[in-house]
């Protein structure tokens, strides 16, 4: 029997871009750059950045939802992709802005003034005077945006093979992720790490070279990115599940010694799957960092890969568009709610400000969810649909459980 | 014997201003040196002091006076011995109302003269205290006329300021004796001693300088120096030189472009366009230019710095000019930096040991359940802040330290072990078999109650503090030392060891533990309650957490993240312990523990890279021992 196109096995696909367009084509007509301006331009890049984290978290399904690998170090994938990419964004502007104040000068600069004054620029805070060797390629946008995807890759292949050759797996795997995230994050914290240590990189919402061209329009060009990421990247996860590749790695999640007792390369397959969503995070994480303006290694301490589980457990695993639901809906709540703008309750002798309490309902929904909800918000979705696609997919959610 | 009464009796005098007789002798001292006393020369005075020093208590107190500055001269060459606005006369000892004399200023050398002749008369002083405050003295800064009185005055009725001075005499030998052999045989007594005083005697010999010659120099040659190498780089070296006057300055790009934007003429500077600037080579020729026409002064080039460095050589004097010395000197040092290292390895391992212990107690409650669960409870770094946070607030209560300590542990176990249990009841039971699940669920209450503990407590740091008697360390020698704390937390830990094994191996309790942890199915059908003994594991090992907050309270901050620093080492001490048994979470906390000490020792200033690296090396451990270092054995090893 041939198998039906994966487009029509996955309807759903077509209504996560069907959305994804109509909130691009609506933010653009409302924004200031290219419409009535009724959008302000900080709203629209929260947007963007949600769009980014929902990229992440789509990747975080992949591999969690799909492989059954809880990875606790998904963002030192994202940040290692913001850091590329920063690297590019920061060196270049500096380069401009110290030619600038260097063709003051009468006499004109040496090559080797330059760089020394770039670097001073760029690691004066750290009280470094070299280059570091890590930033030999931070003068091509080329080199970095080819090292977005090389890096995270890179690093996803060597640990994964690491820890899948030996067998480690489950709980042990969980915390061997987070282990790794805390060595990167805290390495990176060091002034002598090459990396400005907890300063980061910062001023990159400018792209160097468009000097003239405003945030407001940046913002919308960025959130195009986003959008055209978000979908690029959704149907490349939709295809790669629907075939066979997804059966196979479904099997692996269910039951990882009966598919290697079948002959499959189970090691290989996670490999796979676990490199290339470190890769979809790396470049969610260099659409991000653009958008917030500054990245350092706070970002990728454990705490933020378990929020993007938290994330993605809400939204409901083994479903992408779940993975986009609840990204986009627990970061945009999350933000209302610590932004200090939803309105505190008034209990008699107690006011509840949401500042301080969103984080414990947060936890306790969290664990409501995962108690009571285990499909999480897709599964409501689930039951709106044909019967015959729900008996399978909670045949298939029991064997997940079991 | 009597010039020490004498001695003794012008101590006194110090401190009871009474008139005293007159003294004839003094009279004629003071009489025929006057003129000497009011200009005193450091080379010229030591003969005098001495006369005025023999002549007894009076003489004494006057030379106290004068090396004090409070010695003055009347117009009629009258002494007074001036206290605030009172004078007294030196010689008679009658006060003298009214006096506004000129008052003696002698100066350092001259001081030091006078008080060196002091000490000398204390050395031999028959109070105790008095003898050791003078060798106090001579400790801090013995001279080598000093050196000559305790030799004078070794023996002594009291051994151990006997063996004080024997070892003060040597010390002073190694720094002042005029004689080589001498000063060799103090070095090699003393080698190897590792204490801070003989450190400081070795180490002013062992000073070098450097200098720069064209040929062997003059002088006790500690070695040749390479220019350019790590020892000397090429900048300290050309330093030197310029310190020397053998070669001008070399401009730095700084200065040479400031020079050259200085003479910029018609778009060129010293005939080369502006535009060829940006390339060093041509600013250097410009600069050239500039010098041959005068306009700049002279600065080395490139060549010049060459031809300077190759043409010198470079050497490290020692300031010590015998070699006999520094060479004896040198060994002593070498002996006492290996017996230092082994000293620090020691510190190093009482550092480790007390770190593992609390490790231990943070991660056998996780072990535990983990063991019987195949459950990772996330917020177990909260029952610990749970625990510490239990601690302050009974603190708060009961103002005794003691009491207080003795109150909080137990408490801090019952309240995380009710905690634990609630946790059981309400999320872990309903999430049996899926782990993962239970990971999140966990770590979903970890934040709630981190936030809790945030609103209840404030976000400020909350002091613990340890009762007196645990404060304070235990100190072997200058370099061996451990707080009683740690101490403390080192029994703790291996009390609760005990108490973990007399339940588990003496107990039905942990008899149904290890059949659960073994085979759930078969223990249930032998009529153990699988859910209740994982109920019990659970409390127990959230209640050791609880233990282990009031412990990490006494010497960190309590604050709501202290839990969170310490989970992800237990996680480690855990997956490279291997779960189910206890030798392997000791094992664990003692591996990550002393690694963690070791690579620290290794880069002190960098603690961030020492945790790094200590992470990569339980990742690369796991690849060789993927279920630990002690792996759980029988049926529930497969799952």
């Amino acid at each position: 029997m041939t198998r039906k196109p994966f487009i029509l096995q996955n309807p759903s696909t077509l209504i996560v871009l069907a959305v994804l367009a109509v909130l691009t084509l609506t933010v653009t007509l409302f924004s200031h750059a290219y419409g009535s301006g009724a959008i302000p331009t900080s709203m629209i890049k929260v947007l963007g950045k949600t769009l980014c984290l929902a990229l992440a978290a789509v990747a975080m399904d992949l591999v969690w939802g799909y492989l059954g690998i809880l990875s606790l170090g998904q963002m030192a994938f994202f940040a290692l992709g913001g850091y590329m990419f920063g690297q590019w964004l920061m060196y270049a502007r500096t380069e401009g802005i110290v030619a600038v104040a260097l063709a003051q000068n009468p006499i004109p600069a040496t090559p080797h003034e330059l760089q020394d004054a770039v670097t001073n620029q760029i690691f004066g805070v750290v009280g470094s005077a070299e280059l570091p060797l890590v930033w030999s390629f931070a003068h091509s946008l080329t080199l970095q945006l080819i090292l977005i995807l090389l890096v995270p890759g890179l690093l996803a292949l060597v640990f994964g093979w690491l820890a899948f050759r030996s067998r480690v797996n489950g709980v042990y795997l969980s915390i061997l992720t987070q282990a790794m995230t805390l060595a990167l994050a805290l390495w990176l914290f060091q002034n002598d790490s090459g990396f400005r240590g907890n300063n980061g990189l910062s001023g990159l919402q400018n792209l160097p070279g468009l000097d003239h061209v405003d945030q407001a329009t940046l913002s919308v060009w960025f959130l195009w990115a986003s959008a055209g990421a978000l979908g690029l990247f959704y149907v490349l996860a939709a295809w790669l599940v629907s075939g066979k590749f997804g059966s196979v790695i479904r099997a692996i999640r269910d039951d990882e010694t009966r598919v290697r007792f079948l002959g499959y390369p189970v090691e290989g397959f996670k490999l796979v799957v676990f490199t290339l969503a470190a890769m979809i995070t790396a470049v969610a994480g260099a659409l991000y960092y653009p958008q917030a303006g500054i990245i350092n290694p706070a970002e990728m301490m454990p705490i933020a890969s378990i929020y993007l589980a938290v994330w993605v457990a809400i939204g409901g695993r083994g479903r992408l568009y779940g993975a986009v639901i609840g990204a986009v809906m627990v970061s945009l709540l999350s933000s209302w709610f610590t932004g200090g703008r939803a309105p505190s309750i008034h209990l008699p002798g107690y006011v509840v400000n949401w500042v301080d309490w969103w984080q414990v309902a947060l936890g306790l929904t969290f664990v409501m969810v995962t108690l009571f909800a285990p499909k999480g918000i897709a599964g409501i979705f689930d039951r709106m649909g044909p019967p015959r696609q729900r008996k399978a997919h909670s045949r298939q959610e029991q064997e997940a459980n079991a | 014997m009597t010039r020490f009464r004498l001695l003794a009796a012008c101590a006194l005098a110090l401190f009871l201003p009474t008139a005293t007789l007159a003294n004839p002798a003094l009279e004629a001292v003071v009489a025929d040196h006057l003129d000497q006393i009011e200009q005193p020369s450091r080379r010229t005075v030591a003969p005098l002091v001495a006369d005025i020093a023999a002549t007894g208590p009076e003489g004494l107190t006057m030379l106290q006076a004068w090396a004090g500055r409070n010695l003055g001269l009347t117009p009629d060459g009258r002494l007074l011995i001036m206290k605030g606005a009172d004078a007294t006369d030196a010689v008679t000892g009658q006060p003298v109302p009214d006096a506004d004399p000129k008052m003696l200023r002698p100066n350092s050398g001259v001081r030091g003269v006078i008080e060196s002749a002091l000490v000398a008369g204390l050395l031999n002083d028959p109070d105790v205290s008095r003898r050791s405050a003078a060798l106090d003295t001579l400790a801090r800064s013995g001279t080598a006329e000093q050196l000559e009185a305790l030799r004078g005055a070794l023996a002594d009725p009291d051994p151990v300021l006997a063996a004080r001075k024997a070892r003060l005499e040597r010390l002073l030998t190694i720094q002042h004796d005029s004689d080589s052999d001498a000063r060799v045989a103090a070095i090699q007594d003393m080698a190897g001693d590792i204490s801070l005083d003989v450190r400081a005697a070795l180490n002013p010999l062992l000073a070098t300088r450097r200098v720069v010659s064209t040929d062997d120099p003059q002088g006790n040659v500690a070695r040749e120096l390479e220019a350019g190498s790590d020892a000397l780089p090429r900048e300290a070296a050309l330093a030197l030189l310029v310190q020397e006057g053998v070669l001008q300055p070399r401009l730095t790009s700084a200065d040479q472009r400031a020079a050259l934007a200085a003479n910029i003429q018609n778009g060129a500077v010293g005939g080369v366009p502006l535009q060829d600037l940006s390339d060093p080579v041509a600013r250097d020729r410009a600069y050239e230019a500039l010098e041959t026409a005068g306009a700049v002064p002279p600065a080395a080039t490139e060549a010049e710095v060459q031809t300077a460095l190759d043409s010198h050589r470079f050497f490290e004097l020692y300031a010590e000019a015998d070699p006999a010395v520094t060479d004896a000197a040198q060994a002593a040092q070498l002996r006492a930096q290996v017996k230092l290292g082994a000293m620090r390895g020691l510190d190093l391992g009482l550092d480790a040991l007390s770190l593992a212990s609390i490790y231990f107690l943070a991660a056998i409650g996780l072990a535990i359940t983990f063991g019987v669960m195949r459950v990772i409870n996330m917020a177990h770094g909260e029952f610990i802040m749970l625990g510490a946070y239990t601690g302050y607030t009974v603190q708060t209560l009961i103002a005794d330290r003691t009491l207080s300590l003795v109150v909080a542990l137990p408490l801090a176990f019952a309240v995380t072990f009710g905690a634990g249990v609630v946790l059981y009841r309400l999320v872990i039971r309903h999430l049996a078999h899926r782990p993962l699940e239970t990971l999140l669920a966990t770590f979903g209450v970890s934040i709630a109650l981190q936030q809790l503990a945030k609103n209840i407590f404030g976000t400020q740091a909350r002091p613990l503090t340890a009762p007196a008697w645990l404060e304070g360390s235990i100190t072997f020698n200058d370099v061996v030392s451990i707080s009683s704390i740690r101490v403390a937390i080192f029994v703790l830990a291996l009390l609760f060891l005990g108490l973990f094994l007399f339940i588990m191996k003496r107990t039905r309790l942990g008899l149904e533990v290890r059949a659960v942890t073994q085979n759930p199915g078969m223990a249930a059908s032998m009529g153990i309650n699988p859910d209740r003994i994982a109920m019990m594991t659970f409390g127990l090992g959230s209640g050791i957490a609880g233990i282990a907050g009031v412990a990490i309270g006494l010497f960190a901050q309590v604050t709501s993240e202290l839990g969170q620093g310490y989970i992800v080492q237990s996680f480690m001490t855990v997956v490279v312990g291997g779960v189910g048994n206890i030798w392997g979470t000791l094992a664990g906390a003692t591996l990550i523990g002393g690694l963690s000490k070791v690579i620290e020792s290794l880069n002190p200033a960098n603690t961030l890279a020492a945790q790094t690296f200590m992470i990569l090396f339980i990742i690369i451990f796991i690849q060789f021992r993927p279920r630990g270092i002690i792996p759980q054995r029988g049926r529930a090893a497969e799952a």
